[in-house]
């Protein structure tokens, strides 16, 4: 028997492998790839009786859109809904870890999650790996304590506001809130802030686009309100139908069955015993 | 030791894409008119289409201080040529200068991609289609600029072009008439503008023909 070191199972968490060979490659020029950026924007705001979440849905890759109508808004806890922007896979990984950590709280506790149990469980993920899993967060829900909003940057800070936006269209959509939230807004006046915050995003960053999701959470209930506006229809449809003719030109087909080409060379060992 | 590298760049990118399809008779040039820089939209009304001559429109997407420095030079060389001539330059002579007045400055060239369209001396359609350095060619149509990449392929899927090394030459010109030659523009912008995010806002489309030159407009998505 050949000693064959036997590895011990993998413990979970990220392997980093390839860490070694990456920082080589890049030392000699090679480019990492990119990753798919949800270049967004995303806002939360309190009203009179709870949360309201808003996000674009354009998901960009550099400068081409590669989802036109992706889902921000994650679910955390049937209270508590979170919307993401930075790498796609990031704000994905992260907020369907932590719902899962909620989801075994609940059952351990037997009692709703709280909004600052997502936030410490985020912060402490995002905070351990010092801004490389890059996920800017808008957390927002409805539990004992009353309605919450925070923000979380991608090192792990966060902030308790009552109103907040992130992402590459937050200073536009921030611009909106600033000229117009108050205190007290009624949830139709909320949505409406909400989706014209979203907007001034949609229209003035490039990386935001397309259609505006809502989620509204107030005490024991939500509505998540997909596609509430969509001000993005297509421009041009032409009356002509436009046809793709010649396909890949088959040339020559011929096909070699396998089991005429088996050879078998006659003696070989017969096994002892 | 403090850094070393340059941090600032003299270039910048205002994205945009255009378009130009030569036919028998005519000559269709596109652009959006969108000038955007990074994630900013810096105006939704810039128009990347520039009358050179009678019979020569250039459309540039790239640099838009560049371009417009281009077009400047440009048109003071034209009105020497007119002084000189007591004519306006044909689009191929046009052609000619463009590539020059861009590889006058190969080493610090003008960060501008264009497309040079107009009717040649027997009234066909022409376009000329260039790098940043004056590397040009006369083709039947071309795209340019940031949704390039997406346009070209549909353009050579629908407009398949003779190769240009075929004996005897053949027509560069599409079969395609001056209403489906916008048509396709029309249809070719709106589906760039749903992938590209520096292509929207407006289309511009300039047709040359015997009759002259006219303009029309078409919206875009303003995402």
């Amino acid at each position: 028997m050949s000693q064959v070191a036997v590895e011990a199972p993998p413990k979970g968490g990220f392997s980093f492998d390839l860490c070694r060979r990456n920082g080589m490659l890049s030392k000699k020029g090679v480019p990492p790839p990119s990753y798919r950026k949800t270049g967004t924007t995303i806002v939360g705001l309190i009203f009179q009786d709870g949360v309201i979440l808003g996000a674009d849905t354009r998901a960009t890759e550099g400068p081409i859109v590669c989802d036109k109508n992706c889902e921000k808004i994650h679910y955390m806890a049937p209270n508590i809904y979170c919307c993401g922007a930075g790498t796609a896979a990031d704000t994905e990984a992260v907020t369907d870890m932590v719902s899962s950590q909620l989801q075994l709280h609940r059952y351990h506790t037997g009692r709703e999650s709280r909004v600052v149990t997502a936030l410490t469980l985020l912060k402490s993920h995002l905070f351990k790996y010092q801004g490389h899993v890059q996920a800017a967060l808008v957390l927002g829900g409805v539990d004992a304590n009353g309605p919450h909003l925070h923000t979380i940057y991608p090192h792990g800070s966060t902030d308790t506001l009552p109103f907040a936006t992130m992402g590459s269209g937050s200073l536009a959509a921030m611009s909106v809130f600033e000229s117009k939230y108050r205190e007290g807004l009624t949830k139709e006046e909320g949505i409406k802030l909400v989706c014209e915050a979203i907007c001034s995003g949609i229209f003035n960053d490039l990386g935001s686009g397309s259609n505006v999701d809502v989620c509204v959470i107030t005490k024991g209930q939500k509505e998540y309100l997909r596609n509430h506006q969509l001000p993005n229809p297509r421009t041009y449809v032409s009356s002509k139908r436009f046809s793709f003719p010649k396909k890949t030109e088959v040339l020559l087909t011929r096909i070699t069955p396998l089991k005429e080409m088996v050879e078998v060379i006659g003696g070989g060992d017969i096994m002892e015993e | 030791m403090t850094k070393q590298q340059a941090n600032w760049s003299p270039y910048d990118n205002n994205g945009g894409s255009c378009v130009a399809i030569a036919g028998a008779d005519y000559c269709v040039m596109a652009a959006d008119t969108r000038m955007s820089s990074g994630y900013n939209i810096l105006t939704r009304e810039y128009s990347k289409i520039c009358k050179l001559a009678d019979k020569a429109v250039m459309a540039s997407s790239g640099f838009q201080a560049d371009v417009n420095a281009l077009q400047k030079q440009l048109a003071a060389k034209h009105l020497t040529y007119q002084h000189q001539h007591n004519k306006q330059m044909s689009c191929p002579a046009m052609a000619q200068l463009l590539s020059n007045t861009l590889y006058y400055k190969r080493f610090f060239p003008y960060y501008a991609f264009n497309v040079l369209g107009g009717l040649d001396s027997e009234g066909k359609g022409c376009v000329f289609t260039y790098d940043a350095v004056g590397s040009y060619e006369r083709v039947g149509y071309s795209s340019q600029g940031s949704g390039s990449t997406l346009i070209m392929p549909f353009l050579d899927n629908q407009l398949k072009s003779p190769s240009p090394l075929l004996l005897p030459a053949q027509d560069a010109v599409t079969p395609l008439s001056e209403s489906e030659a916008v048509d396709l523009v029309k249809t070719v912008f709106a589906s760039a503008t749903e992938r590209d995010i520096y292509t929207g806002d407006k289309l511009e489309i300039v047709v040359l023909n015997a009759g002259g030159i006219h303009r029309e407009y078409m919206e875009l998505r303003k995402d």
